[in-house]
């Protein structure tokens, strides 16, 4: 059913320095109506995947509802307005990244996916044995597995700059790791395990002084921060749609153009080629050349309205709004003896990890849980920089711009709870 | 509603506290390692076989209050018992978190081990309180298969 109209669900016009309408927004988003074992739910998982606002529900469902066809293909009504409506989200997420052209943006299906492409077209093509890709200390599996496949296939050694105690990057070791044969650095945005915010433009320049490409793993930024990519020159950057409010199964991927030119397909298939015989195909021009196989339209198009409602209530305004958030939450959790902060850089996003004296995060997220709250508990899919603070698990907490500070004070109350059960 | 305390009842908030039978054995017939990639728990089972009884059994390892007191009432239940007895009540135990639990009716009296009824409740909480006896297992099959290609 597609009853809503427009103007209830139209995003909060964006006033620079207005405060948010934190009770309107989060009427936005239904799923924040429940109640979780007799409780108010307390969403504070969001760096796992953020909740969906009615604009996006129901863009999908119109989608399915009123327009529905296969895209690039047809010269019915149909399919010329849901390739309108796929392509214009392509300029939307242009414009949402700072991207010079709407052709640099390829539709995939995670920013995972496009870790993977990259490692397997341009990667496959452009290193070779005893070459270098250099990551992080505190970066994701997707951001590192890719990379070791990578090695395994050509020979190429994956190296690791380390951070400090406070999850921050030691620029001059990384400096340091840069020679002549680092083809890729490869690093996140905003670390999800630790909430550092990385310096990019400093590690983007050094590494183009090697003359090495540079990747950005962006699935934390895209919901936190205003990005830019011609403003800091990275060679390729990749974000999720459902970390952005947006729907599963739909990520970007953004590439200069001329890499893009060069890079050869990623999958074959239908769309992404201009004529085939058995003897000989030709690619389809770029984005195209990259999207196989008839793509996640809906979920694209849901992605396209996430943006916009975002866009609505303006980037600067949310970080700025989160930015209090974690402030709070940072005095909330540090004003209890037992709790360890995991992740002090200076410059942080939205995450605020920890651990509990004696107590297992497991532990504490379930009984986090029975007050409503909802927080990760693991290694976070971070392995390796969970291990490098000597541990084998946190407790996570990580905010969107409908979060309160009820809600973290509604944590730290229930933090005390786990300190009573384990006493 | 469901309760806290269903889970963390007093006698698994004390095994968690005072862990019983954790150390390393110098020399035990079979170990076995165990992980939780879920929430990176780790324990290593160590046991003394002699004549088909368990007559030793130690753990060591790093985990949550479930997996801990689990870890360490397993090494007591099976401490004694014929490796028979210590099979059917693996059995038994994972039949009751799993909720499989009828068939099993008449197998071995679970004892202290039913202070874990309340976990099938706490769906991600099923693997914390199977790791320590998925591993048991894994060491004596373990040691089955070494004798038996002896
Ligand atoms: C920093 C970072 N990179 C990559 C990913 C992978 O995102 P996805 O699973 O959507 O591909 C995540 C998601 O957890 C992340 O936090």
């Amino acid at each position: 059913m597609i009853t809503a109209s427009d103007s209830r669900h139209a995003p909060p016009m964006a006033q620079a320095d207005a405060a948010l309408d934190v009770e309107s927004i989060r009427r936005d988003f239904p799923i924040l109506r429940q109640t979780i074992n007799g409780h108010a739910l307390v969403y504070l998982d969001n760096a796992a995947t953020s909740q969906k606002p009615q604009v996006v529900i129901d863009a999908i469902s119109r989608y399915y509802a009123e327009d529905n066809a296969n895209i690039h293909r047809g010269v019915h009504a149909l399919s010329v307005r849901a390739t309108d409506a796929y392509e214009k989200v392509r300029i939307t997420v242009q414009r949402f990244i700072g991207a010079a052209e709407p052709e640099e943006i390829v539709f995939v299906r995670s920013a995972t996916e496009g870790i993977n492409l990259i490692a397997q077209t341009y990667g496959r093509s452009e290193i070779g044995k005893g070459d270098e890709i250099l990551i992080t200390t505190m970066e994701h599996h997707s951001n590192i597995v890719p990379w070791q496949m990578l090695c395994r296939q050509t020979g190429a050694v994956l190296r690791v700059a380390p951070i400090n105690d406070d999850g921050e990057l030691i620029l001059d070791q990384y400096e340091k790791l840069l020679c002549d044969r680092t083809k890729i650095v490869a690093v996140t945005h905003i670390s999800n395990a630790l909430g550092t915010i990385n310096p990019l433009s400093e590690i983007i320049d050094l590494a183009h002084r090697h003359g090495a490409r540079v990747l950005v793993d962006g699935a934390q930024a895209a919901p936190h921060l205003c990005i830019d990519v011609q403003a800091l020159d990275c060679d390729f950057y990749v974000f999720s749609s459902h970390k952005v409010y947006g729907p599963t199964g739909v990520g970007v991927l953004y590439a200069k153009r001329e890499l893009l030119e060069e890079m050869p397909p990623y999958q074959g298939g239908g769309e992404m080629i201009q004529s085939v015989t058995f003897d000989e195909t030709t690619y389809n021009d770029v984005p195209h050349k990259f999207e196989a196989g008839t793509p996640n339209i809906a979920g694209v198009i849901g992605l396209g309205a996430a943006l916009d409602y975002v866009n609505g209530i303006g980037l600067d305004r949310i970080a700025a709004y989160e930015h209090e958030l974690l402030d709070h939450a940072t005095h909330a959790l540090a004003a209890i003896p037992q709790v360890r902060l995991i992740g002090t850089a200076r410059h942080k996003a939205a995450v605020l990890a920890f651990v509990v004296e004696g107590i297992h995060p497991h532990d504490v997220g379930t009984v986090v849980d029975q007050e409503g709250i909802a927080i990760r508990t693991g290694h976070h899919c971070a392995q390796p920089v969970i291990d490098r603070f000597g541990l084998t698990a946190t407790a996570r907490a990580s905010f969107a711009f409908y979060n309160t500070r009820e809600e973290i004070d509604a944590l730290a109350a229930a933090m005390r709870r786990v300190l009573e059960v384990f006493a | 509603m469901i309760d806290l305390y269903d889970l963390y009842q007093e006698l698994i908030l004390d095994h968690n506290r005072r862990p019983r039978n954790r150390r390393k054995l110098e020399d035990p017939s079979c170990q076995a390692e165990g992980y939780n990639p879920l929430c990176g728990d780790r324990v290593t089972v160590y046991l003394k076989i002699e004549d088909s009884v368990v007559t030793e059994a130690t753990f060591d390892g790093s985990g949550c209050a479930i997996s801990t007191a689990s870890a360490s009432l397993m090494t007591e239940s099976v401490k004694g018992k014929s490796l028979e007895d210590a099979k059917a009540l693996f059995r038994k135990f994972h039949g009751m978190l799993t909720g499989q639990s009828i068939e099993t009716a008449d197998g071995p009296d679970l004892g202290k081990l039913e202070v874990f009824s309340g976990v099938c409740r706490f769906p991600a909480r099923v693997k914390c309180a199977t790791l320590a006896w998925h591993t048991a297992n894994a060491a004596w099959e373990k040691r089955e298969t070494v004798v038996s290609t002896e």
